[in-house]
């Protein structure tokens, strides 16, 4: 977990949502949510406050957040490998 | 205290890696819009008045599409039946449609023969076609003057003896061939052979016969053939033993029967292109079909024959884009691959094609966020319950539905009970009426067959 926020501060963000990760060559796409949280990430190594901060700027529980942040960080897992 | 308006709406983050082959496209385009109404009825009344999951058949889907294979071959050939295969939908509302606009029945065994009869369709309108045909059956059906189909020596022999024994002469039998068109896989299991000598052999026992005489030809070469080409072959090659079998035994064939096998507009898994792209049209099997009619019957009236009447048995292309299936989300899920997954009120209990197609999967409304892969589960305790391995689709909520289609062809006859029960069934009427024409399945129902003895009831007290 905190292995793949440290690792997801490697990636080259546009405003597009069009990540790049240099180490691998692979690029994707994030939505605005995904890119919101990869800036955050690219100054903040916890996750809790990251998710604190996740509260403040959106409209859902924190329950909801965590949640779907959670899932989000497994993917990244699969891609930063 | 922080104003609620003033943040965002959440949707939760989304990342997709970029696919290096370009192949990923179509399952991107093919799937990325949303389809909120069926034949003009909204996906989300409906389950609101009728539960989910749903199978939504379109009336005026149903008859657009019989009267366009229809009029693809009248307009080509003199002679054409329509046989409607009732193994593909035999629910009663979609067969009495079919019957309304002309079509005869085509059944594959007592069952079918029954519930086609308990409609209303004459014998002598009905092709009793399939392997299997009881005694009893062939009695019944020998008796009312249905169209035979023979699959087998056995059968044959039997049918002579049940002829006999009506005291019929000269009853009129089609045989079933089966050849290598060089297209498809010849379909060898059923019927007579034709390259090894079987079907002339078995002419020759129904020319031998007081009680049986050959009028008819059938073969059905696959399913789901998207090269119209080997329909000119089949055709080609059955009016070749047509005048064969003519000359050999002295008989006059008045039918053709070429079976079904036209593809619908449907996405066979391994299949790259999209179906847009290789499912031909009613008017191109026509071309190639009566083309080859054309040329193989050209001097068929000088010698003094009938021309043949052609009947086919299509099936899937008939029905299959007329009915949808909806489905609700009722979980999203993280799989320990990576992959994301939902899981689905209908699986492959209600979906059955879902084992060889890849249907088009649509959400029933807008959905903002980016399309991810997602393999879709049902909701049996099944391994195997899988309604579609991959596909791109944007983030959705517990609740949200989806549509599949085309479902018409095959599930509401292969579905099966098994763990759930069955869903509704409504068609969506010319006049935008909604009809159910198969409701829910109870408990009832499915108990209504069993007998507990009576020493056997658990007590509990
Ligand atoms: C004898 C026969 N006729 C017609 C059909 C209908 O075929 P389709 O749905 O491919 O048109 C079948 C299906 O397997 C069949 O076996």
């Amino acid at each position: 977990m905190k292995n793949t926020l440290l690792a997801s501060k490697r990636l080259a963000l546009s405003e597009s949502g069009f990540v790049f990760d240099p180490v691998s060559g692979q690029s994707f796409s994030v939505n605005e949510s995904g890119l919101v949280f990869l800036r955050l990430a690219q100054h903040e190594d916890d996750l809790d406050k990251l998710t604190t901060q996740l509260v403040e700027q959106f409209d859902a529980s924190s329950v909801e957040i965590k949640r779907d942040v959670q899932d989000f960080i497994n993917r990244l897992q699969g891609f930063l490998k | 205290m922080k104003n609620i308006t003033t943040k965002n709406p959440w949707v939760a983050p989304v990342i997709v890696r970029h696919a290096s082959s370009g192949m990923n496209k179509f399952g991107g385009v093919r799937d990325a819009q949303f389809r909120d109404e069926i034949a003009g009825v909204s996906i989300a009344e409906l389950v609101e008045k009728y539960g989910s999951p749903l199978f939504v058949l379109s009336e005026e889907h149903l008859r657009q599409s019989v009267r366009r294979i229809n009029r693809a071959f009248t307009t080509r050939y003199a002679k054409v039946r329509q046989a409607w295969s009732y193994k593909t939908n035999y629910i009663n509302a979609v067969s009495a449609i079919l019957h309304q606009e002309g079509c005869d029945a085509e059944v594959v065994s007592e069952f079918e023969y029954d519930k086609a009869r308990r409609l209303g369709v004459p014998a002598s309108r009905i092709f009793f076609n399939g392997p299997y045909k009881s005694r009893g059956a062939l009695t019944k059906a020998v008796s009312e003057g249905a169209r035979i189909h023979v699959d087998h020596l056995d059968e044959l022999a039997l049918l002579e003896e049940v002829a006999a024994e009506l005291g019929i002469l000269n009853f009129p039998i089609t045989i079933r061939l089966n050849f290598d068109t060089g297209f498809a896989e010849n379909w060898g299991r059923f019927g007579f052979n034709l390259e090894n000598g079987q079907a002339m052999e078995a002419a020759r026992r129904i020319a031998a016969s007081p009680n049986l005489k050959l009028t008819g030809l059938h073969n059905h070469i696959g399913t789901f053939i998207t090269d119209p080409r080997a329909y000119t072959a089949q055709v080609g090659i059955m009016i070749n033993f047509m005048n064969n079998v003519e000359a050999a035994t002295d008989c006059t064939i008045t039918t053709l029967d070429i079976g079904g096998g036209f593809a619908s507009r449907n996405a066979m898994q391994g299949v790259y292109l999209p179906p847009e792209q290789i499912t031909p049209t009613a008017e191109q099997y026509a071309e190639a079909i009566c083309g080859a009619l054309a040329i193989g019957l050209k001097d068929r009236e000088q010698h003094g024959k009938p021309l043949p009447e052609l009947v086919l048995e299509t099936g899937r292309a008939v029905v299959d884009e007329a009915e949808w299936l909806i489905s609700s989300v009722v979980a999203n899920k993280r799989l320990p691959t990576g992959q994301r997954a939902m899981v689905l009120d209908a699986g492959v209990n209600i979906l059955f094609t879902a084992f060889w197609y890849n249907h088009e999967v649509r959400p029933a409304r807008p959905v903002e966020g980016i399309p991810e892969d997602t393999v879709l589960y049902g909701p049996l305790c099944m391994n195997i319950d899988v309604v579609r391995q991959s596909v791109s689709l944007p983030p959705l909520k517990t609740g949200d539905l989806l549509s599949f289609w085309p479902v018409g062809a095959y599930n509401n006859t292969q579905w099966m009970q098994f763990i759930q029960l069955r869903p509704a069934v409504v068609m969506v009427r010319q006049n935008g009426q909604v009809d159910v024409v198969r409701r829910a399945e109870t408990l009832d129902d499915v108990e209504e067959p069993e007998r507990l003895p009576a020493d056997l009831q658990p007590d509990f007290s």
